[in-house]
């Protein structure tokens, strides 16, 4: 039973408290918030053994059953040690030109920038999907996406100075009420989320049940 | 004769050169603009006084009541006028004889100061006057003023009292669906189709993929999705259908090994769950990204569900997802991501259905009644936009600037 209540009273107290220092701008509460988010980021460096332990568990454990992908389990482990080496044993390890900081510029930056670019091709291939006119939704949304394009790029000018200020008003009148509309929703869903959890309604995130 | 002619040319010589540095001499001096101090009188005007000084308690989030505002209007010389004023000098007193000591001096064309060194509960007296270079101005003075510790932010009151309002509507709709109540609660197709999505990957003998986005743990759209994931749990147990549930963040992972453990044990099911499943990937957000592209790609889960707090990533997994051909569904809070998932992805939760589906799924009572309260609290937000805009249309502005914050 304790370890049920436990959990809920300590979630009552540092919900009640993280609602109620919103509008008390006495120092005293706010020194006691910085100190909370303090522990917070504690907690979360110790999190982060626990995230580094599940992963060494789950590739060994690929490599131990002989799983068809396991050579990807030993790259990730060459990755890792290779890394954690150079960063505990490696004096000023943030300098430049220092093997860590070379790794991280050349292999891990490249690769995230790789990542990241691929979007433009996934954005591409969406796009097309997502403007054939077969419906009225989808005939609006292409002839909307074709007139904001138009008008973020020069040729848009070129044609009409209509296109511009038709992109501009798509993107501030219909465009930014459906945001704001969407927006007020996900305010008040947040709030209620946060009462619930707060008062113990709602308690799926610590596992379910009473 | 000789000594007499070479004595005369010294002479001339001497003469001509002497003269010659005398002319250059003068020429310079000529050549030299007198300095202003030199030509004009000394500046006995004193510039035009500042004007309006007010000094106010001022109440910053971290208030130790050390903290005074002043604003005044500038000198007419300011800029204007004769436009000399170099700048104002504070000055800060504890009677009211007197200017006191110097606080500070504040450049021209600036009209007030922020007091950071008072004491909480002494009253000043506060003195400004215009300075041009020379002369001060006469003094404008305000007091006494004094600083406070404050206990309440007036500026965030209609906060909390449209806060009190909500949370008192959502009491009150829970009240009444714990006591029975009917509460309609409209189709969301996306929840619905989350079991339909079990059930196709249990039918084709493939896992179940469930992204809870990758913010933190305090993300409250994280602890949304941990809710969800619940229930997915319990559906997967039921099957006994494998679910993978990739984290982004080590804390979340941990959250989602005892949420999926304790779903499994509840449906009677507990040697079914599998903790390799549940799997701390990177905090990277594209090594991730592309961690969670690969399982889909390995793996190949017939059913993929994103539900959480998703960033630039979200196009990278609901595409790959698309290309190996699972049914998806997606749900964010994220406006700007919910574009991708609505191309992407099967069926997405909009904004606030993300919120809604813990109850949705569960169909509690309780939970209902959050809900019930959130769609008033929508009507009270209406009523009060339309009375916005009427009353600044009649010029009451108070009503409005009653709702700015700080």
């Amino acid at each position: 039973m304790l370890r049920r209540r436990l959990p809920l009273l300590l979630c009552f107290i540092a919900g009640l408290f993280m609602a109620v220092q919103y509008y008390v701008p006495h120092h005293s509460v706010q020194s006691a918030y910085e100190t909370l988010l303090l522990w917070l980021q504690t907690l979360l460096a110790f999190a982060f053994l626990l995230g580094t332990v599940s992963l060494i568990r789950v590739h060994y454990h690929k490599i131990r059953n002989k799983a068809a992908d396991r050579g990807f389990s030993l790259v990730m482990f060459a990755g890792l040690f290779a890394m954690l080496g150079l960063g505990f044993f490696h004096p000023s390890h943030h300098a430049p030109g220092s093997p860590f900081n070379l790794m991280f510029l050349n292999v891990q930056v490249p690769i995230e920038a790789t990542m990241f670019s691929l979007l433009a091709f996934y954005v591409a291939s969406a796009a097309f999907r997502a403007f054939r006119a077969r419906t009225l939704e989808a005939t609006l949304l292409l002839v909307a996406a074709a007139i904001v394009m138009l008008g973020r790029v020069p040729i848009g000018e070129m044609i009409s100075s209509t296109i511009p200020e038709a992109t501009r008003w798509i993107l501030e009148v219909p465009n930014l009420a459906a945001k704001r509309g969407i927006m007020i929703g996900v305010g008040l869903g947040m709030m209620a989320t946060s009462l619930k959890i707060i008062l113990g309604i709602e308690r799926a995130w610590m596992g379910g049940g009473d | 004769m000789m000594r007499a002619s070479l004595a005369v040319l010294s002479i001339l010589v001497l003469s001509l050169t002497f003269g010659w540095a005398w002319a250059q001499d003068e020429l310079v001096l000529e050549g030299v603009e007198p300095a202003l101090s030199d030509t004009l009188p000394p500046d006995l005007i004193p510039p035009a006084p500042a004007a309006g000084l007010t000094a106010v308690d001022y109440v910053d989030n971290n208030d130790s009541g050390n903290k005074i505002d002043l604003s005044w209007t500038t000198s007419p010389d300011d800029g204007d006028g004769a436009a000399d004023v170099t700048g104002y000098q504070v000055w800060r007193s504890e009677t009211a004889a007197g200017p006191g000591d110097t606080l500070a001096f504040v450049a021209a064309g600036q009209a007030g100061y922020l007091d950071e060194t008072a004491e909480p509960g002494t009253p000043y007296y506060y003195s400004v006057t215009a300075f041009d270079g020379t002369n001060h101005s006469d003094a404008v003075s305000f007091g006494p003023v004094a600083g406070a510790r404050n206990w309440f932010t007036a500026t965030r009151a209609a906060v909390l009292v449209l806060v009190s309002v909500f949370f008192g509507l959502v009491l009150v709709f829970t009240q009444l669906a714990e006591r029975g109540a009917k509460l309609f609660v409209r189709r969301i197709p996306g929840l619905n189709a989350i079991e339909e999505a079990v059930g196709r990957a249990t039918e084709m003998g493939r896992p179940v993929l469930y992204v809870p986005g990758i913010g933190e743990i305090d993300n409250i759209m994280t602890i949304a999705s941990l809710t969800i994931l619940s229930h997915v749990a319990k559906i997967t147990a039921r099957y006994e259908t494998p679910l993978i549930v990739p984290t982004a963040r080590a804390v979340v992972m941990s959250a989602a090994e005892e949420v999926v453990k304790e779903a499994y044990a509840e449906v009677g099911k507990p040697d079914a769950y599998n903790r390799d499943n549940i799997r701390y990937l990177s905090d990277a957000q594209f090594a991730f990204a592309g961690a969670v592209n690969g399982i889909m790609l390995r793996e190949k889960p017939a059913a993929n569900l994103y539900l959480g707090a998703f960033w630039a990533e979200s196009l990278l997994l609901a595409e790959t997802g698309f290309e190996a051909g699972a049914i998806q569904v997606a749900g964010t809070a994220m406006v700007s991501q919910l574009p991708f998932f609505v191309t992407a992805c099967d069926y997405t939760l909009l904004g606030e259905e993300l919120y809604a589906a813990s109850a949705y799924l569960s169909r509690e009572p309780k939970l209902l009644g959050g809900l019930k309260g959130s769609d008033w609290m929508k009507v009270v937000t209406i009523v009060l936009i339309a009375a916005g805009i009427i009353m600044n249309l009649v010029g009451a502005d108070a009503f409005v600037e009653w709702f700015h914050t700080s």
